[in-house]
């Protein structure tokens, strides 16, 4: 039996508005708790909350983005729960007229590319944060974030893989990157995704039940965790083995999924509409004007690094992948013309460094006039390239400008012919054996030769010089 | 009666509410009697009617992004039942 992984999901991403969604608290990340609250968002009697202008044109943006169809009316409702990071006891969402309907993204996979559709795009409220660690019997509630402007993104189960799934991720967090409508820091949770996952057999005759997984804090975590369900579901499916529609969390320090034992069983939301906000009817030229205005999408991004930079189309997917690191390297691009070399730099030390530090691109600190400032300093002969990749390291630790660096330390390049055959002899004189080996034919020990003449200059010796005048002293 | 007792007694776990048997009937009557006042609108023919989002001839009432002060924390927590750190206080909620 062939079988087939089926994933949809639910993403909800903090818009970057100022203010919250219906009150005029600040949506500022990392206060005091609960010093971001006020009658409004924390569902006192008789208030009436107002709809952010700028939250709506946020999501306006993404559904155009997102290529949805957006809608000239929509409404705001009431989605009934108790949950104690629900101080209104509902949440304000949007039920069954959403602002933005039918779009879909485009994402890379081993089989080319392939559309992936979005089913709706709506806007509602945040909840607060429950904080459970460390209080015993006890949760503490912080609600700073009660009310901090949401967009969800709903996808048709439409992702085969749990690769796929990831790249779709990627290629959203892009592209709410690119319209500046979400800083989407998933450490600060202003972007979190829900997934709903199955197996089905591919002609269709049966289907495990699907599971929900909720509040995945990282991409990475999110495909981990729908790598282990993937296999647990194809094993149920192929061996018969019942399953039941159920929530399970990802336990990130043991890697596996377990089942949530949930006393709030009754999913039962009783949506209305919301009787304290009107509809949003929104008119033809206001859609265009902000469809007029959408920026350059990573799509179009990557085609223009190719067209006007000709990098390969694996550095223009790399770099456009992000679009704190696409503005670097075309800030780099005012003061340089080498496209390739400053990809290089960008795709090699830059991100590992990023990675290996658990950092973003928006985080590389220092300015692009340095990383051409180091290029320039290995076109010209002043380092070596082995040199470059410690005074980047220096940089990438201290934020400093190179040619501080290179001065301080002294890594200035010998290329002087007299200092190199000082250093030659030297050499020479002092590794007999191996020249012996040398002369005997086994040009392997020129390399030894070259290594210890580069540590007699701690690494400064042009290489290219080192080389020829090596070779020309033995022979 | 349209509303039975258990559903009374769903909608009143769905909101947090213990009733007495009494009261149950009680709701039941009351609902019941709800719907079927609000069941004589179905002996309109609304086969072209839009179904009503709202009532008021209101659309479009947004505010400015703008950052106004929040409430003082001492007010908001005033009515906590127990506080800590700075947080609101409640029975551990996950296992
Ligand atoms: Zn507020």
């Amino acid at each position: 039996m062939e079988v087939q992984t089926l994933i949809g999901l639910e993403v909800h991403a903090e818009l970057a508005t100022e203010s919250k969604m219906f009150c005029s608290c600040s949506t500022e990340f990392g206060a005091e708790p609960n010093t971001h609250c006020c009658p409004i968002c924390t569902g006192m009697p008789g208030v009436l909350p107002m709809p952010n202008k700028k939250a709506i044109e946020y999501a306006v943006k993404a559904g155009l983005a997102l290529n949805c169809d957006i809608s000239e009316f929509s409404k705001m409702d009431r989605k009934n729960y108790y949950y104690p990071d629900l101080p209104k006891a509902y949440q304000i969402s949007q039920y069954d007229l959403p602002l933005c309907t039918g779009g879909y993204v485009d994402i890379e996979t081993e089989d080319g590319p392939k559309r992936i559709r979005i089913r709706r795009v709506h806007m509602e409220e945040d909840a607060g944060k429950l904080l459970h660690e460390g209080w015993g019997n006890n949760s503490l509630v912080d609600y700073n974030r009660a009310g901090v402007p949401l967009i969800e993104i709903v996808t048709e189960p439409d992702m085969n893989s749990p690769a796929e799934a990831g790249a779709f991720l990627d290629k959203l967090k892009a592209i709410l990157q690119y319209i500046e409508v979400s800083d989407c820091k998933m450490e600060e949770g202003s972007l979190r995704c829900d997934v709903n996952i199955n197996a089905r057999a591919d002609d269709k005759s049966m289907a495990t039940a699907i599971t929900e997984m909720k509040n995945l804090n990282s991409f990475k975590a999110a495909v981990k965790a729908m790598e282990y369900e993937e296999k647990r579901h194809r094993e149920a499916l192929l061996e018969g083995d019942p399953t039941v529609h159920e929530t399970r969390r990802w336990d990130d320090a043991r890697s596996v999924t377990v089942a949530m034992r949930s006393k709030e069983e009754a999913h039962d939301y009783r949506y209305f509409p919301e009787p304290d906000l009107v509809p949003i009817a929104l008119d033809k030229s206001y859609i265009k004007s902000i469809r007029e205005n959408l920026p350059e999408l990573p799509d179009q991004r990557y085609q223009r690094f190719i067209s006007q930079y000709g990098l390969p189309q694996y550095d223009a997917g790399i770099l456009t992948s992000s679009k704190y690191l696409a503005d670097y390297f075309e800030q780099c691009m005012t003061i340089y013309d080498n496209a390739k070399t400053v990809s290089n730099w960008l795709m090699g030390d830059v991100l590992r460094a990023l990675n290996e530090n658990g950092k973003d691109p928006s985080d590389i600190p220092f300015p692009p006039a340095y990383l051409v400032d180091l290029i320039k300093y290995v076109d010209d002969g002043t380092i070596s390239i082995s040199i470059a990749k410690k005074v980047f390291d220096e940089m990438f630790a201290n934020g400093t400008d190179p040619g501080a660096i290179i001065k301080e330390q002294g890594l200035v390049q010998i290329s002087d012919e007299g200092e190199l055959l000082g250093v030659i002899r030297q050499v020479i004189q002092e590794n007999a054996p191996s020249v012996a080996d040398y002369k005997a034919g086994k040009k392997k020990a020129l390399g030894y030769l070259v290594g210890q003449a580069m540590k007699l200059t701690k690494g400064k010796a042009n290489p290219q010089l080192l080389n020829k005048l090596l070779e020309r002293e033995l022979n | 009666m349209r509303i039975k007792p258990e559903e009374v007694d769903y909608i009143a776990a769905l909101s947090r509410l213990v009733l007495s048997d009494q009261e149950k009937n009680m709701y039941a009557r009351h609902l019941s009697e709800i719907l079927e006042h609000a069941e004589r609108l179905s002996e309109l023919d609304t086969d072209d009617v839009e179904p009503t989002a709202h009532v008021l001839p209101l659309k479009n009432v947004f505010r400015d992004d703008q950052v106004k002060p929040s409430l003082e924390r001492d007010i908001l927590l005033s009515n906590a039942p127990e506080v800590e750190n700075g947080c609101f206080k409640v029975p551990r909620i996950v296992e």
